[in-house]
């Protein structure tokens, strides 16, 4: 038994219409995917694949690494390079535009980072 | 077989009892045979394969109007100059006789060391208690003897500042980038809200370097090496040298030693 059939049922097909609405409308809308400003001809410590999913693992691996148990070189299993493992001093040498690289898909994908509180990035030091 | 509740109440009472008295006299004799087997000073050299690093400051040598080391420390290690006492950072400073050796200083302590500054430094104990005390871990001692802070687990609670007898622990009250004259990029700053100290440079370490302080010494005031290896030039000053400790009642083992 439901009261107020006539005033309760509209008004409940109109809410669940008007949330629903982005979905009927056609999808949501796409906010275009940021493009990542590369450096071509530089080779980084890992395939750019490897590294769009895994950067944040690696370089909480190597923080871990170097600073706990003194073990500061990488060597690349793609390359069989030996990197230093070091956020300013090796990813920035060549990733040098930061708020381009590193913001443009941070901000998109609302992930706030802490690691530029201390470690310097060399953009801000031009300015 | 069936019991009563009286019976096994009393019974479990009896175990109970037992048990705790067996348990006391446990470490009663645990805490007693420590103390019995310690009876000796716990100054004896236990040579170690591991590496112990440590400093000599040789204050004979140490000119009063330099300032090399403590300028070339903090400009590597983007240390602020805030300009005022209450919030300075700390990694190499200067400080009078009688607040550096303060179990040694009496009355009549000369005029020349009273007036001496005298170089101090964390002191990268060998029993070092801001490690004890810190509640993250975030405050560890490296295999090679280096007391190391991971700035990335510091919570700022200072009980490190605390636990440390030397003063050696400087806190960020106040964000400190504004107040580093020119920053190094190559090494990291600190954030408002962490504490830090003398690393002894374990950047450069790992490089296989010697700290910048050392480098830089041109009276040649500061030896460093490995105190766990009995032909180092460390061990070898320490042998044919009178040399001083910080506190060494306390037995954090400081692995800094004066020569005053």
């Amino acid at each position: 038994m439901i009261y107020n059939k006539a005033v309760v049922i509209p008004v409940l097909i109109i809410f669940v219409a008007l949330i629903t609405f982005p979905f009927w409308k056609g999808g949501l809308p796409h906010k275009p995917a940021p493009k990542i400003a590369v450096q071509t001809d530089v080779k980084c410590v890992e395939s750019a694949e490897w590294m769009r999913a895994n950067h944040m693992k690696l370089l909480d691996e190597w923080r871990h690494s170097v600073v706990r148990e003194q073990n500061r070189e990488y060597t690349s299993t793609a390359t069989g390079k030996v990197f230093n493992k070091s956020l300013v001093n090796t990813c920035l040498d060549c990733h040098s535009n930061k708020s381009e690289f590193c913001d443009s898909c941070h901000t998109y994908a609302s992930v706030k980072l802490n690691c530029f509180g201390c470690h310097v990035n060399p953009e801000m030091l031009k300015e | 077989m069936k019991k009563e509740r009286r019976d096994f109440i009393k019974q479990a009472g009896f175990v109970g009892a037992a048990v705790v008295t067996g348990g006391a006299a446990v470490v009663t004799s645990g805490i007693l045979a420590p103390t019995t087997a310690n009876a000796s000073s716990g100054h004896e050299v236990t040579d170690s394969d591991q590496p112990r690093l440590g400093m000599v400051i040789d204050m004979t040598k140490c000119k009063e109007e330099c300032n090399d080391c403590s300028d070339i420390c903090h400009s590597v290690h983007n240390v602020p100059d805030h300009g005022n006492p209450k919030d300075e950072i700390k990694w190499i400073w200067k400080n009078e006789y009688e607040r550096v050796f303060t179990d040694k200083s009496h009355q009549y302590v000369s005029q020349d060391l009273k007036q001496k500054p005298f170089l101090t430094m964390c002191n990268h104990c060998d029993d070092p208690p801001c490690v004890k005390v810190c509640p993250t871990n975030a405050t560890f001692k490296r295999n090679d003897g280096i007391v190391q802070m991971d700035f990335h687990r510091c919570i700022g609670c200072r009980f490190c500042m605390a636990g440390c007898p030397y003063g050696s622990r400087s806190f960020n009250w106040i964000e400190p980038r504004p107040a580093i004259k020119e920053i190094d990029s190559s090494f990291p700053t600190r954030e408002r809200g962490v504490v830090e100290k003398c690393n002894f440079c374990a950047e450069l370490i790992d490089k296989g370097e010697k700290p910048a302080c050392v480098t830089t010494c041109k009276e040649g005031a500061l030896i460093f090496g490995d105190l766990n290896d009995p032909n180092s030039e460390i061990r070898k000053v320490l042998e044919t040298t009178k040399t001083i400790q910080r506190k060494p009642g306390l037995g954090t083992k400081p692995s800094v030693f004066y020569v005053v």
